[in-house]
């Protein structure tokens, strides 16, 4: 897709951003890259997501896409001659990835950020839920090099930003995932064996500066 | 070799009804296995062992679950009249609106219901005014345009469970008045006939959601 301008808002730390990130490095698209202040946000961003006003946005020849799944898909979709595909294209397949990058959303993701978001009680329950979640995505992994098979993928390029996080949710939440996941440990370390993944993710200890400042914040 | 195709479902779930609407718009004859989410059969177990809900779809033996996600899975296996446009930026929008639905629109009508204060309410009222208003920078019948696609699909729950609710609850926070687009589109989408088919009856829900919030 020669002449065509792609612009991503993102912050470093976005999970978010960093699948966007992941999926456009697959795909060799280069793309123009800003750095969004949440706290000041620009024009642009306001004008390009205005029902949600967060990152990532992709804009492509000026017209936005939003939310970081549905992005990746847009970028398997738009640039598909280019390799490797990122979603499976047998139906069922496809339907499974979905399936588990929705389950990733809305269940490891949203009880990983209660670890480090809440206190007491709610942690407690967090981390449960955490684990227990965790294990069931081991479970999808199984013997298999990546979460949908053999092929690094969308459901890959959806969970492996949260693995910059786990240094600090072992800190924070004084659990061991190394040692509770060992398989998804060392699909996460193949994963950062490909540049697009190496690349984008930063490093732990950042992010877990990152995380301690924010938890002095909220108090 | 003729398709075997099961639903697991409930018969007032809207996110059930959200799969009964795109196999009737594909014209797919499935069976449809009516569960009791408060004492699980061992298939549906089998079939979701991650969440344990309804829907799921059996197709050859395959189980998908998630509503949306069977939607979608039943425009890539059955061609005919399309549920999500063919081109992707439209697609990417489509989703983009089906899942501002699913995460903000119906979390937010449910805190605000059957009591909600203050500022439940006005968390519900902005969400749906947000819908109010790409109806109406669309100019369109449907969010589908002239048909209905994923959005409209998605949107079923605002379309004829919520005045239902709003009935039971015996509060209207969504009037014509206020959403005036909405209203025409809600009366538009349950008189469609592949969705009018397939709704659950209107007493049946409205007996149901009386019992739950204890003014039955």
């Amino acid at each position: 897709m020669a002449g065509s301008e792609v612009v991503l808002l993102d912050t470093w730390i976005s999970l978010f951003g960093m699948r966007v990130r992941i999926a456009l490095a697959e795909k060799d698209v280069h793309f123009e890259r800003r750095e969004e202040d949440l706290t000041n946000k620009s024009s642009l961003l306001l004008q390009m997501n205005p029902v949600h006003k967060k990152v990532p946005v992709l804009i492509h020849d000026g017209k936005p896409i939003c939310e970081s799944n549905i992005i990746v898909q847009y970028i398997d979709e738009t640039w598909q001659n280019n390799s490797p595909p990122l979603l499976p294209s047998d139906p069922y397949l496809k339907a499974q990835a979905r399936f588990w990058a929705d389950f990733i959303d809305k269940k490891i993701y949203d009880a990983g950020t209660r670890i480090w978001r809440r206190k007491g009680e709610e942690q407690e329950i967090a981390k449960k839920e955490f684990m227990d979640w965790m294990k069931v995505l081991e479970g999808q992994l199984g013997e298999n090099s990546y979460l949908m098979g053999k092929s690094f993928g969308y459901v890959d390029i959806a969970m492996v930003p949260f693995y910059c996080w786990f240094y600090a949710l072992e800190k924070i939440g004084n659990i061991s995932i190394e040692k509770e996941f060992p398989k998804l440990v060392a699909w996460a370390k193949r994963c950062m064996e490909r540049e697009s993944v190496s690349k984008t993710l930063p490093d732990p200890h950042k992010v877990y500066e990152y995380a301690l400042e924010l938890m002095k914040k909220i108090g | 070799m003729a398709d075997e195709v099961k639903l697991y479902a409930v018969a007032g779930s809207p996110f059930v009804c959200r799969a009964k609407i795109a196999l009737n718009i594909k014209g797919i004859k499935y069976e449809n296995l009516e569960q009791d989410l408060r004492n699980k059969s061992a298939e549906l177990i089998k079939y979701n062992p991650v969440h344990k809900k309804v829907p799921v779809l059996v197709h050859n033996g395959n189980a998908i679950s998630e509503s949306l996600v069977i939607v979608e899975y039943i425009d890539d296996v059955w061609k005919g009249v399309p549920i999500l446009p063919q081109d992707p930026y439209e697609k990417a929008v489509a989703r983009f609106w089906a899942k501002f639905i699913d995460d903000k629109c119906i979390p937010a009508i449910f805190k605000a219901f059957p009591q909600g204060n203050e500022q439940t309410d006005a968390e519900a009222l902005e969400q749906l005014q947000i819908l109010e208003n790409e109806l109406k920078v669309k100019g369109t019948k449907f969010f589908g345009g002239d048909n209905i696609n994923l959005v409209d699909i998605a949107a079923g729950f605002i379309a004829y469970w919520l005045g239902v609710i709003q009935e039971a609850a015996g509060k209207e926070l969504v009037t014509k008045e206020k959403f005036p687009k909405l209203t025409v589109w809600a009366d538009d989408f349950v008189n469609f006939e592949v969705v009018k088919e397939v709704l659950p009856p209107r007493e049946n829900l409205l007996g149901f959601f009386k019992k739950r919030f204890g003014k039955a």
